[in-house]
């Protein structure tokens, strides 16, 4: 396994979220969120059902909208301008839970499609990067396959190498693991891995301890709405500070 | 052991025993498969009896040479008998191309004939990508083509109706950037609107004086019978299905405005009978149009089923778009598609799939 300390966090800043809040409706899901995320590191973050983990990162590239504060991407503070939402989007990756891959395209397809339509990249050229980044997830003979004849381990690996294909300088992970088979998680965590030693910024929901451990430079424990606790994971396993933190270890690690 | 007797060959398998097989076991297990179904299976052979015994005779005493009714019965007693009933097909060969063409003036026969032979080619491009791509220019134009052979008249009034087209795609591209995709649209169909309203007809006119090129003129009240359903039909499936589209999107859109205005229209005409809009649109459309503008009354009833079709396939389209997961949709947005090209790569072709039985039953029953 990677150890995390080899991997080189740089003084310059990616994501700068300050007293951002949200809410759906009267329900307020994110509060007072202040968070700053350098470049090349690599973050985890977890907590209960509910607590807003995916709420949080999805206004990162504005799949949902904040109501107050701020949230700074690369240089570029998200509001309501669509210019730069999608100069945002374009820079942020997103791998999600249930693959999201289009059903009606070829793997191929679906990796070139947003190069050649949001990058103006040359179509060949755009095949030749899908066909370096399918090698690297290990699946390259599937380019021509539909989704639907995937393992769902494959098809995460491929939404995760059409991420890649966007050249993002951030990626996003909201629980790419929790809907396989166990079989499966490894060789999408292995894949997440490689990522993160070749430098990646990375925030990922997980729930995957064994990953934060291995890979994450800082863990995030959220509750209600609320950044409670952060901390390099060594110190948040074996000496987490708040109760409501170490009641959510014992029953995640515990038994 | 060893030398116990192997077979090497697969001995081939036998046929089956006659009653398994052919046209003996089809009859046993489809018509005679139990008492109830040997009943069912007699009972319909009679009621065929009883039809054909009545309408052979029928048919073979058809007359096809006869001046009127009477003359045609005549000749069926005198031939068949007192009682005996027969066809009278003399009113059909007589009147079959009244069938086909409506009133249309015989000797120009071969100009919808013409058209509608090129209707397929002008189909063909749509429906198979092995036809040349160049064929698409003769799908772009066949509506003016089809209109000039049609109606006739002036070259000019189709060629500067489809310069309506140009004037739109070229005010969408002086606007598309700096107003974005979807205001330049709606400026587009504006200014082609504006084109069609005041500068159309003076131009057309203009050029006719200058040029005057042309068929005979044919007016709406000679079409009739098959062409007139088909020119009515084939505009209208052509026309609504894009309308149905951007109505649908409309109705999904988070522009108050857009959204307002695509839940009226498609509720208004979904609310009110069909024959109820071609009554009340002479009205209307008197008081909208400028006065000394008299829309063609084919023309009416074509712009009014094409916008029935539009609004009806507008809610079978809308039912597509329900139907594909949210994720669709983020993960088109996270890959930074803006929101026409995640329409048309990624949500259109996935919920036009889904609709399209739908699509298909609601232009069977509109059109
Ligand atoms: N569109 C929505 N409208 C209203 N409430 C919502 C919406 N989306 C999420 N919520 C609520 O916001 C809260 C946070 O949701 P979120 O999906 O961020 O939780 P989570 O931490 O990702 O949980 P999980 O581990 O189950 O994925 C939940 O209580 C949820 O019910
Ligand atoms: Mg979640």
């Amino acid at each position: 396994m990677a150890e995390a300390s080899k991997m080189h966090v740089s003084d310059e800043v990616a994501i700068q979220i300050q007293d951002m809040n949200k809410w759906y409706g009267t329900f307020h899901v994110l509060r007072d969120i202040n968070m700053t995320v350098r470049s090349g590191e690599r973050i985890v973050i977890c907590g209960p059902s509910g607590s807003g983990k995916s709420t949080l990162i999805r206004c990162i590239n504005r799949l949902e909208e904040h109501q107050q504060g701020q949230i700074v991407v690369d240089g570029i503070e998200l509001t309501s301008d669509i210019k730069n939402i999608d100069k945002v989007r374009s820079e942020v990756g997103m791998v999600f839970q249930h693959f999201n891959l289009f059903p009606h395209l070829t793997i191929l397809e679906n990796l070139t499609l947003a190069p050649i339509w949001v990058r103006k990249v040359p179509k060949r050229e755009a095949e030749e990067t899908a066909m370096y980044f399918l090698e690297k997830v290990k699946i390259p003979e599937q380019a021509k396959k539909y989704p639907g004849q995937l393992s769902g381990g494959q098809q995460q690996r491929v939404a995760i190498a059409r991420s890649l294909c966007m050249k993002p300088r951030i990626m996003l992970f909201d629980e790419p693991t929790s809907a396989l088979d166990p079989e499966m998680i490894k060789e999408v965590l292995d894949t997440m891995i490689q990522l993160a030693e070749e430098g990646m910024t990375m925030i990922c929901v997980t729930h995957e301890m064994g990953f934060a451990q291995a890979v994450a430079n800082r863990v995030i424990f959220m509750d209600q709405g609320q950044i409670v606790e952060q901390n390099e994971p060594k110190e948040f396993f074996s000496n987490p500070k708040s109760d409501r933190t170490k009641l959510f270890l014992s029953q995640i690690l515990g038994h | 052991m060893s030398d116990s007797f192997v077979r090497i060959e697969m001995v081939p398998a036998k046929a089956p025993p006659l009653s398994e097989r052919g046209l003996l076991k089809w009859l046993r297990e489809n018509l005679f498969a139990g008492p109830f179904n040997t009943i069912l299976t007699l009972a319909t052979l009679y009621a065929l009896f009883l039809l054909l015994r009545n309408v052979i005779p029928w048919l073979a005493n058809g007359v096809w040479y006869a001046d009127n009714l009477q003359e045609c019965r005549d000749i069926i007693t005198a031939y068949a008998g007192e009682g005996a009933t027969g066809a009278c097909w003399a009113m059909i060969r007589e009147r079959w191309n009244q069938f086909i063409f409506g009133l249309y003036p015989q000797d120009l026969y071969w100009r919808p004939a013409v058209a509608f032979v090129l209707l397929f080619g002008a189909i063909a491009p749509v429906l198979f990508p092995k036809v040349p791509r160049q064929m698409l220019w003769l799908t772009l134009f066949y509506p003016a083509i089809a209109f000039f052979l049609i109606w006739g008249g002036s070259i000019w009034t189709p060629i500067v109706a489809m310069l309506g087209f140009g004037v739109m795609m070229l005010a969408y591209r002086v606007l598309v950037g700096f107003t974005g995709v979807t205001v330049a649209g709606v400026l587009g169909v504006l200014a082609a609107v504006l084109w069609w309203l005041f500068a159309d007809a003076a131009v057309a006119e203009g050029l006719a004086r200058a040029l005057p090129i042309g068929l005979e003129s044919v007016g709406s009240d000679e079409l009739g019978g098959f062409l007139l359903a088909l020119v009515i039909g084939v505009t209208a499936i052509a026309f609504s299905l894009p309308l149905g589209i951007l109505l649908a999107l409309g109705r999904q859109s988070d522009l108050p405005v857009i959204k307002m205005i695509c839940v009226g229209f498609i509720e208004l005409i979904r609310g009110v009978p069909l024959i109820t809009l071609l009554f009340t649109a002479s009205l209307l459309l008197g008081y909208f149009l400028p006065s000394g503008t008299n829309l063609d009354t084919v023309l009416r009833v074509i712009i009014l089923v094409t916008f029935f079709a539009a609004a009806y396939l507008a809610e079978v389209i809308r039912g597509g778009l329900a139907a594909l997961p949210r994720g669709q949709y983020e993960a088109a947005d996270a890959l930074g598609l803006d929101y026409w090209r995640a329409q048309r790569l990624i949500i259109l072709p996935q919920a036009l799939k889904i609709s399209i039985p739908a699509i298909v039953s609601t232009f069977i029953n509109r059109s």
